[in-house]
Order: structure tokens, then sequence, then C-alpha cells
């Protein structure tokens, strides 16, 4: 009897022991196995062919195909990757594996239209994926809101995102907000309020973190850009009044050309250069911004 | 004791190599890798590849179906059989009877291996206009193939100890299933939070990890396969199988056999 419970002994030991090593040793071949090509590489780039081996799978297999679209991206973005080569083919494998999954049309064109190393720079490319979830969703009215963004955003192309909001606007149960849009697209395309606006309605439509943050520091930049224009315009005020740039915002708050220090939405106070121009402390807290940064435009 | 791990090792084999379902796989290995060539006439430039890819993944393949369907019954078939009994009463202890039992399963695999290998290199010599000097890196893909049969083994014959043969055969190859997914299952844990996290953690380090034991797509692409990749495969695919024949010999050590 003890001898047999001296064997059980050496075999628990043995276990955990063995059971140890194999988790250290999995852990160590985790760190230093080098990223394999499987990464960059689509064996299997037609979907046709795909979707006979799935046996009928198909769904399950353009969920794998999305998530692994997802981790492709989010593992470029973290590297700051400037080439995101095998993110259109794994949108497109997924979206022919399920024309229904509606989530790989809509963030997968936010991924893929996103400037690098945001996103992959394919505006176009993010176009032609939003097309087809249309033709195989048309009754799917949010894909025209983010048809529309990407034309205004990347494409620049405020024709084209005026006639996205429109046939938007047309399909039956589109909310009224997007005849809204059409509207505003064609008065003021390339105002600044009608950007905020778009952000607006991405940061409240989508679910994606990454997609809900990108929009948020979009539109807090759009928020900084206003205010250093509209404090560059008072330093202005100021120096036709004083005859010459203020030294401090002390200075403008005694003129009454403020009522206090300004504060970014950081709470910290914009920086008044030596020029006029005004910065904010921190310009790396605001990727987007187009004013108030040494490296930004006046 | 050597002896007699050896002798019930030995017996294993013998048993193993007089299976019918052995020889019906490794004769349907070797045509699938004869008909690769077919496949690669198909697309451009690809004949090769295409050779290397479905030669190795139906050796692999073919090698966890053979080690599932002869592992599963191994105890049981002795337990059922009553020779377990005979065994038993002899001065052979339960654990030398399942040390035993794995080291004759995966000789027989190993075996199997090198046969199935050797129709792939003859393949290739033939359809692959000969072998070249960075052939030679297709023996570690082979070599991982052979680390990979020792931990499905052992896990077949941890699930053996204690299941049916059709449950220990759905269970070890849910387990080869999801093991060859343990980079992804590593992805999600990263992505997940709180207890899902640990959850997922401690499942992706639980599993067998097979996804790195698999590298025939970097060898058919003639990409290197660094030496600390080999050493720590090898580290990895023995301590984790000792773990599960431990683990197999713990519950049959504690199991009622009246």
């Amino acid at each position: 009897m003890k001898g047999v419970s001296r064997t059980r002994g050496i075999i628990a030991v043995v276990l955990v022991v063995a059971l140890t090593g194999a988790i250290a040793a999995t852990y160590r071949l985790g760190s230093i196995q080098v990223q394999t090509s499987a990464d960059d590489e689509l064996y299997l780039q037609s979907s046709k062919s795909l979707k006979r081996f799935s046996l009928g799978f198909s769904g399950l297999l353009a969920d794998i195909y999305w998530t692994r679209a997802v981790q492709y991206f989010g593992a470029k973005r973290i590297a700051h990757s400037m080439h995101y080569e095998s993110l259109y083919p794994l949108l497109d494998i997924a979206t022919d594996l399920d024309p229904n999954l509606l989530v790989a049309y809509q963030d997968g064109a936010i991924f893929l239209s996103a400037a690098p190393p945001g996103g992959a720079g394919e505006p176009d490319r993010a176009v032609d994926l939003l097309e087809k979830g249309v033709r195989e969703n048309p009754d799917y009215w949010r894909f025209y809101f983010t048809l529309g963004f990407v034309h205004y955003m990347d494409r620049k192309d405020f024709a084209a995102a005026h006639n996205a909001f429109v046939r938007g606007s047309e399909v039956p149960g589109a909310l009224p907000w997007m005849r809204t849009m059409a509207a505003t697209m064609a008065e003021r395309a390339g105002e600044r309020t009608t950007a905020a606006a778009i952000w607006s309605r991405l940061f409240e439509s989508t679910q994606d973190p990454d997609i809900r943050e990108t929009a948020s520091q979009h539109l807090t930049a759009l928020r900084v850009d206003a205010e250093v224009e509209a404090l560059e315009d008072r330093v202005r005020l100021f120096r036709e009044k004083a005859g010459q740039l203020p030294g401090t915002w002390v200075d403008l708050v005694r003129f009454g050309f403020l009522r206090g220090i300004p504060l970014d939405p950081t709470g910290k106070p914009y920086r008044l250069q030596t020029d006029g121009g005004v910065q904010v402390e921190d310009p790396q807290r605001f990727p987007f911004i187009t004013h108030g940064s040494s490296s930004s435009s006046k | 004791m050597i002896a007699r791990i050896g002798s019930i090792g030995f017996n294993t084999f013998r048993e193993a190599v007089r299976d019918r379902v052995l020889y019906n796989l490794i004769v349907f290995v070797l045509l699938l890798v004869a008909s690769a060539p077919l496949f690669g006439q198909i697309s451009i430039g690809l004949e090769k590849l295409i050779l290397i890819n479905v030669g190795l993944s139906a050796i692999s393949l073919f090698g966890v179906i053979i080690a599932i369907l002869i592992g599963i019954g191994l105890v049981y078939k002795e337990i059922e059989k009553k020779t377990l009994y005979t065994i038993l009463s002899r001065p052979v202890r339960r654990w030398e009877f399942i040390v035993g039992k794995y080291l004759g399963l995966v000789l027989t695999l190993v075996v199997n291996g090198i046969l199935m290998s050797a129709g792939f290199f003859l393949a290739l010599a033939v359809f692959g206009h000969g072998l070249g000097r960075a052939d030679a890196a297709l023996l570690i893909a082979i070599y991982f193939i052979l680390l990979q049969f020792l931990i499905v083994t052992a896990i077949t014959l941890l699930f053996s100890s204690f299941s049916t043969p059709i449950f220990s055969a759905v269970f070890a190859f849910a387990f080869f299933v999801i093991g060859t997914m343990t980079d992804d299952l590593r992805s999600f844990a990263a992505a997940a939070k709180g207890i899902t996290k640990w959850l997922l953690t401690a499942a992706a380090y639980l599993v067998p990890n097979l996804s790195s034991l698999n590298v025939i797509s970097r060898v058919a692409h003639e990409r290197p396969v660094g030496g600390s990749v080999v050493l720590y495969n090898t580290m990895y695919a023995l301590l984790y199988s000792v773990a599960a024949v431990a683990a197999a010999t713990f519950i049959f050590e504690r199991r009622d056999l009246k």
C-alpha cells in the first residue's frame, strides 16, 4: 500500500514538473518564434474554393476570416505599419463567404479607407467593398452613410459623397438625418461643421472601440482647429488695436478680447507664440489637428 | 523495469502493425502524395509547392488519425478481452503498462511516419524534378510532425485511460483541432478582458500547442526554421507528452479494474 502511494506521489510530481516545463517551453516559443509568413500571405485566395472546402460551414469560415481581418488590422495598427496588403483580400473573402456579414463591410471599409498608419489608406478599395455590400444588402441604408463618409473624408469627392447620402436617404427605413446630411453636403461641403457632423454620426453608429476612438480624436481635432483659428483672429484684432502683439493671454483678457486663459480640450492652456501664432501644449495628444502645432499649417 | 516496458511496447507495436486500418491509411496517403502533381497542373508554377503542402499535410493528418484510431483501443481492448488481468497478475506495475503501451504506439507511428516520408520524398524526386539541398529543410517539418504524433498519442492515451473509445476519439480529435489553433486562442486571450482573459490564457497553455509544430507552409516556401524553434519545440513536445502520460498513469493507477 505504501509502495502504491509512493508511486502515485512520484507520478504526480512528474506530471506537475513536466506540465510546468511544457508551459515554460511554449511561452518561450511564443516569444522567439518569428512571425510566420501566414500574416501577409493568403494561401487560398479563391473564396469559391474556400466555400467548397468549408463543407457548408461557410458562415463559420466567414466569421473566422473576419476575425483574422480584425486581428491583422489590429496588429498592423499597433506596429504603426504603413502597409496592409492582406486586409482587403481578407475582407473580400469574408464577405464572399457570408455576403450578409454587415460588420465586415461597415467596419472593414473604415479600416481600409483611413490613411496609414491608422488604416490601410485604400479608400478606393473601401468603396469597392461598400458597393459590394450595397449590392448584397440593398435594404441596409447605413452602408450609404459609410460610403458617403469614405468619399467625403478620404477621397475628398464631395459630389460622390452627396450622391451616397441621397441614395441612402431614399432607402426605406433610413433615419431622417441622412436627408439632412445630403442637403448639408450639397450646400456646405468642405466646411468644418459638415466634417464634425459626419464624424459625430460615425461615432454614434459604430460599436468598434477603435473606430469610436478615432472618431472622437477627429472631433476633438476639429474643435482644436476651430479654437486655434478663433484665438489667432483675436490676437490679430489685439495687434490692430494695441499696435503690438500680446505678450501673454493676460493682455488679451485685460483688453476684453478674452474672458480668461483659453484651455485646450485636455484642460491645458493654449500656448501663445511670439509671432502671434497659437499652439497646443502637447500636440501628440491631438493626432489629427491641422492647426495649433509646430508641424501644422497656420 | 525497462525489460517489462520494452516487452509491452514491442507487443503493442506488433499488434498495431497487424491492424488492417493502418495499411489502408498508409496506402491512402501514398496515393494522395502521388496524385499531388495532378493538383499542381491546375495552377501555374505551383507544382512542387502543392506536392509539398499536400504531401506533408497528408502525412500529418493521417498520422494523427492512426494515432487516435489505434490509441483509443490501447487500454480499452485489454480490459474488454480481459488480457489486462493476465498482464497485471505478473510483476508488471500499472504505470509500466501505460508507458509500455505509449512507447509501442509511438514506435508504430514513427515507423509509419518514416515510410510515408519515404513515399513523399520519392514523389518529390520524381515529380519535383529531383531533390536539392533546400529540400533538407523538409526533414525539419517531418521531425515536427513526428513530435506532433508524440503529443497526440499521449493525449489519446490519457483519454482512453478513463473513457470509452468513442469519447476518447472525440476528445482527442477536439484537442488536436484546438491545438492547431493555439495562436488564435492566444490572440483572443490577449484581446479579451477580465475572467475571459484568464480562462482563455489558461486554455491556450493547457491545450497542446500544435500550431508551433506546423512549419509546413514555411518550409514549402523554403523559409528557414530557427535552431531555437527546433530546440524549444522538442523540449515542449517531450515535456507535454510526459505530462499527459503521467496524467494517464495517475488516473489508471486509481482506476478500479474489478
